[in-house]
């Protein structure tokens, strides 16, 4: 305890500009990373539940939440004493999930019986259960709060449930096998990826429409191996990154015209990624690999590699 | 402790889309053959529900995407018994059934497919792994998600050269379909650049798959049948009715690995297949059926899959619309084998990578890295466009 805290007032004397923390989960290690933003160094190895995968701060930064599908739960890691601290009570194998601006609703994925279970994140209690479609995984909210976004892989939809009545009000049929979805800060669009379909559809959110679709071409490889997963959207909308899996690269989309303007190669099958949050950087897991990668956002480039554990899965940065 | 007892206060709200009208009912049928054959591995004696039961799992998993579309889909399984002609029984399921899923040996599957062809009936070919099915006696209305011999011979000839066993000791069975692999293992080691220093055949000379001191003479046998063999990397056995090829493994003359029909094993399909997302299809299939899942349920799976994905792409249940766009250029189906799989357009056989297993493990997956193709990476496995013999009629 006492040397975390030195070494954190250290830093923060060193360079107070961007000493971030973050977390990443390793699906095969069964544990998360701790990097520090500033030396781009692992700090801490937290060992935690079986097969981490999706991983969030909370919104107060006070904790971080890691699901470990194979025990069939969502363990809370205290930020300060990087420890686990607790447990919530999450459906069968979890995978992602996502909260409400407020940060007192948790939505999530469960994977194994096609619902997506509500908690109560203040009284850590579990509310119900939303049936969806089969294999649901990416999970987002939007930015009223208003609608749940949840994709189902199998079933190859988006699904918007009504953060209120709790209701399926729309399917929107993407490519096979979407794994990710984000909006645009604005509300105006939402994009879902397509792992084996090779896409990212996007979605007008008022009408439940595909009103265009990103697609990736990279001379020299195979159309089977571009496998969008993540994708980051910078705060002005301008920009968007998707994680290629394994084309090993990450695509830099220009959202107005929705083409890729550059392919930035990065380590072995990259799935998931986060802003630090003044944007200056996005780190990027990449799994085969075992490494963290970290691009510059304004320069888009790779400039630091950083090993973590084996299969990197997910990660998230302190607010 | 509140929080954990708060917890089960199921929502489980139905979804309220598309059910204000009617749902469109899908009718798949599965045909298949009455009674199972016998293994030399007692652990690997099929079901007797093999097959179907990848049907029955995809028939759920269409039906949970089915009710945001307002499609249902329904199974309906016969299974022909000796002497009942398979014409009639496919007639009569193609009576309520647009789609039907064959697991048939290939004489009985082209008298299906000709008499079912007016009547505009989509057959899928789940079972038969014939090549002449592909090519000179291919038909325009079965679609194969069974793999070919000579994708599974590829698939294992890539991995062996890859490891640099190119000395072959290749042990064949005396049956017609033992002689058949055989074809495709020598064309495989001819296109990747192996060596068949040896053949040797294994005669049938019939006697029981179980005894009570099997094991104290097969041990004796089989050094004996192995020996003073020329200098080679790995003993291919080709032994597709189950007679000798279990019994090779740790009892070579020389300490050398089995593939082929034992040891090393090319298969479309494996219980132990975990990647990419399977552990879920896994776990949805033992939840269903109580056992774990065979390559022909993965291939019966996949074929209710590709009705599914072509219903809801189509947001139809016309079989006429649904089998245009599976034909079409657009199709594609996930199934948890790390790329999409799509069908080749020349004899509609489903592209795919082959697993490479043990038994225990998946050892490797094909096509393997490096066996490089113009247009898909899976086409370096079986019978490629420029060679093929099938016209579509």
């Amino acid at each position: 305890m006492l040397r975390a805290g030195l070494l954190a007032g250290l830093m923060l004397a060193a360079t107070p500009a961007h000493a971030f923390v973050a977390y990443v989960s390793n699906e095969k290690s069964n544990t998360v990373s701790v990097i520090d933003t500033d030396s781009w160094t692992v700090t801490k190895t937290i060992k935690v539940g079986q097969r981490p995968r999706g991983i969030e701060f909370t919104r107060d930064g006070k904790f971080v939440m890691v699901a470990v599908g194979d025990d069939d739960t969502i363990q809370v890691i205290d930020a300060k004493a990087q420890a686990i601290v607790d447990t919530l009570p999450s459906g069968p194998d979890p995978e992602l999930f996502t909260q409400d601006a407020a940060g007192k609703t948790l939505y999530v994925a469960n994977e194994n019986d096609n619902t997506v279970t509500v908690i109560d994140l203040e009284k850590r209690a579990r509310l119900g259960d939303i049936q969806v479609g089969v294999e649901p995984e990416g999970m987002t909210i939007s930015p009223d709060g208003k609608t749940l976004i949840n994709t189902s892989e199998t079933t190859n939809m988006a699904h918007f449930i009504d953060t209120s009545s709790r209701q399926i009000v729309a399917n929107v049929l993407v490519d096979p096998r979407p794994r990710f979805a984000e909006f645009k800060h604005d509300s105006s669009e939402l994009w879902v990826s397509s792992e084996i379909g090779g896409t990212v559809s996007v979605i007008d959110p008022g009408k439940h429409e595909v009103i265009g679709k990103v697609t990736f071409e990279i001379p020299g490889l195979r159309k089977e191996a571009i496998q969008p997963v993540g994708i980051g959207m910078t705060k002005d909308d301008k920009t968007a990154f998707v994680a290629l899996g394994p084309a090993n690269r990450i695509a830099v989309v220009d959202t107005a015209t929705r083409k890729v303007t550059k392919y930035l190669l990065v380590g072995q099958r990259v799935w998931h990624m986060a802003f630090t949050p003044d944007e200056k950087y996005l780190l990027t897991t990449n799994g085969v690999s075992n490494d963290v990668s970290v691009i510059d956002v304004a320069a888009q480039k790779v400039i630091k590699t950083i090993q973590v554990g084996e299969l990197p899965w997910g990660i998230t940065i302190a607010p | 402790m509140i929080r954990w007892l708060l917890g089960p206060i199921g929502l489980c709200l139905a979804a309220a889309q598309a059910l204000a009208a009617d749902p469109v009912t899908i009718g798949v049928g599965y045909l298949g053959v009455a009674g199972t054959r016998a293994t030399l591995s007692l652990v690997e004696q099929p079901a007797e529900n093999e097959g179907v039961a990848g049907a029955k799992l995809a028939i759920e998993d269409n039906n949970t995407t089915g009710k945001f579309l307002g499609q249902r889909f329904t199974l309906e399984e016969h299974r022909i018994r000796e002497g009942e002609d398979p014409v009639q029984a496919a007639s009569a399921l193609a009576e309520k059934n647009g789609f039907i899923v064959a697991d048939l040996p290939a004489d009985a599957l082209l008298k299906v497919a000709d008499a079912l062809r007016d009547r505009g009936t989509l057959l899928f070919n789940a079972g038969a792994i014939d090549e002449r099915l592909r090519e000179a006696d291919c038909r325009a209305n079965v679609i194969h998600t069974a793999p070919t011999r000579s994708m599974l011979a590829d698939a294992l000839g890539q991995y062996l050269v890859w490891k640099k066993w190119s000395r072959w000791l290749l042990v064949v069975g005396s049956h017609d379909e033992d002689k058949l692999y055989a074809d495709a293992l020598r064309r495989a080691a001819t296109r990747f650049g192996a060596k068949i220093v040896q053949e040797r055949t294994f005669e049938d000379k019939g006697g029981a798959r179980r005894t009570d001191s099997g094991v104290t003479l097969i041990q004796r046998q089989m050094p004996v049948f192995t020996q003073q063999a020329p200098a080679y990397d790995v003993l291919v056995a080709a032994d597709e009715s189950e007679v000798f090829a279990a019994y090779l493994p740790y009892r070579t003359w020389d300490p050398r690995p089995v593939a082929g029909s034992a040891g090393l094993v090319p298969r479309s399909w494996d219980a132990a297949q975990d990647q990419w997302g399977a552990t879920q299809m896994q776990n949805r299939f033992m939840k269903l059926n109580a056992r774990r899942m065979s390559a022909l349920d993965m291939q019966a799976w996949t074929a209710v899959r590709m009705i599914g994905e072509a219903t809801s792409r189509t947001n139809s249940g016309d079989v006429k619309k649904v089998t245009d766009f599976i034909k079409g250029p657009n199709f594609e189906i996930a199934a948890f084998k790390g790329t999409r799989l799509t069908l080749r357009d020349w004899n509609l056989q489903l592209r795919q990578p082959i697993l490479l297993v043990d038994g225990r493990m998946v050892v490797s997956v094909s096509p393997q890295e490096g066996f490089l193709h113009q247009v898909s990476e899976l086409d370096t496995l079986g019978y490629d466009r420029p060679e093929s013999k099938c016209k579509l009629k």
